[in-house]
């Protein structure tokens, strides 16, 4: 196994470049609105925020064909330049987005292009996350692999936390006046948070260079034990489904409903449901990000120490108990906050929620981890473990967006 | 556990047609749901073949500690 700084660059090199990704995956999403008026057909506004919608759920699609594609190529090649060439694709992807004219310019190109473009996001996506978990895994001592991966955990909420920054960030500096400065970001300063990735991307990619291929996949390559076949090896034996099935229908469903509902229905349950406007609701996440995310680790931590079982099986009773609560507080708060509730009370109980919520969230993820860590050996259907969290985050997609 | 196991299997093999279906028949959205009824096929049909697969590993004893 590697010494501690080794350890410690990897995590640093793995986590930077799959935040960056979430970065770029997250940004459509959250400015889907404005998207949708950029390159769609300008007539029927609920198709063209439908059509955008459906356009962000392909990413979300083509993600477990990533896996696939990309945990093969792990197999094969090795995970140092699958690495690399997800975030190529990722960060191309996302600054080409930012590059393409609107629809009045050139028409149906334009949504073609940026569905295009979705679709190889969701592959890059799909190969990098579960694959950097992966890479720090076979890196750390068998008795730290939950503290160690745990930081990879956190990448995807800094990734929403980022975005939702620096759009927030652009949406207010682009002008003196603050209804100039919003009118200026949904013309054309939505494309800056697009453009921006590619710093990020380079950067990444630099550190990324200077990593070394895995200990575990080198001593598999020096030996000739590396899969020839991985799907066939996955999916052709019927001990390997049981796992893969388990894995997915036992550990990650309830996670990824859970993930996503509180990653992602809060903001739309905040800003729909409890009708508090975008800057409001999106700052309310931030900090709640900012104060949930040293969870992963915690739990990461605890999960080497307590073992993976009672974490996993507390995180699910907590989701079961406290979620309708949660948003029934939520929307309870935002009801009465002109009567009987001071506004720094309905702030605090806000943002308490939330956290509390987070944790909820937090928790199932370590479980999807820690599960997958605890049940696989390390070989190419370990990737596959994270399929059904795009499937299942796909339904809580639906589920908002057909509101 | 292992009769739970066995039960449960027998609840997924179900839950698998069924979370296909009736949700969404049940819905009566205003909205045209071509695009999110293809998407709901290709998405959810995998899922649902999954879902049965797993349940009838469990039914069958295959899960047991």
């Amino acid at each position: 196994m590697a010494d501690t700084k080794t350890l410690r660059k990897v995590i640093t090199a793995s986590s930077l470049g799959t935040l960056i990704e979430w970065y770029d995956f997250y940004i459509f999403g959250s400015l889907a609105t404005v998207i949708a008026t950029q390159f769609f057909p300008k007539t029927n506004p609920t198709a063209a925020l439908l059509s955008t919608l459906a356009t962000f759920a392909a990413g979300f699609i083509v993600r477990p064909f990533g896996a696939l594609v990309f945990g093969r190529l792990g197999d094969m090649v090795g995970r140092k330049y699958t690495f690399l060439l997800t975030l190529i694709l990722m960060g191309g992807s996302t600054f080409a987005i930012g590059l393409i004219p609107n629809y009045e310019t050139i028409g149906f190109a334009a949504p073609l292009l940026v569905l295009l473009l979705r679709l190889i996001q969701g592959l890059a996506l799909g190969g990098e996350y579960g694959g950097a978990a992966t890479y720090v895994a076979e890196h750390a001592p068998a008795d730290r692999k939950g503290y160690y991966t745990s930081w990879i955990q956190t990448t995807a909420t800094l990734g929403l936390f980022v975005s939702l920054g620096v759009i927030l960030f652009t949406r207010s500096m682009l002008d003196k006046d603050p209804v100039k400065s919003v009118q200026a970001f949904n013309e054309w300063g939505w494309r800056i948070p697009f453009l921006v990735s590619i710093i990020l991307v380079i950067v990444s990619i630099y550190i990324r260079l200077k990593m070394q291929e895995s200990p575990l996949f080198t001593e598999l390559k020096a030996s000739g034990n590396t899969a020839t076949n991985p799907l066939k090896e996955s999916f052709g034996k019927k001990e390997n489904l049981k796992m893969v099935l388990l894995a997915l229908f036992g550990a990650t469903m309830g996670q990824g409903v859970v993930w996503y509902t509180g990653q992602f229905y809060a903001q739309s349950f905040l800003e729909n449901v409890c009708k508090i406007d975008f800057e409001q609701s999106r700052t309310i996440l931030i900090w709640a990000i900012v104060f949930a995310t040293p969870l992963f680790i915690l739990f990461g931590h605890w999960s080497d120490k307590i073992g993976r079982k009672w974490i996993m099986l507390s995180g699910m009773l907590l989701a079961v108990c406290t979620y309708h609560y949660l948003f029934g507080e939520l929307l309870f708060l935002a009801e009465n906050h002109s009567t009987t509730i001071s506004t720094a009370d309905k702030i605090t109980r806000t943002v308490t929620g939330i956290i509390y919520w987070k944790m909820v969230a937090i928790v199932f993820v370590l479980i999807a981890y820690v599960t997958y860590i605890y049940v696989a050996p390390l070989s190419y259907w370990q990737w596959c473990f994270w399929w059904i969290n795009p499937f299942y985050r796909y339904i809580t997609y639906y589920c908002i967006y057909r509101r | 556990m292992n009769s739970v196991k066995k039960i449960l299997g027998i609840v997924w093999m179900i839950t698998a047609p069924v979370q296909m279906g009736l949700h969404q028949m049940a819905a009566k959205p205003s909205i045209d749901t071509k695009i999110q009824w293809g998407v709901f096929i290709g998405i959810f049909l995998p899922i649902a073949i999954g879902l049965f697969i797993f349940g009838y590993y469990a039914w069958r004893g295959e899960y047991k500690g």
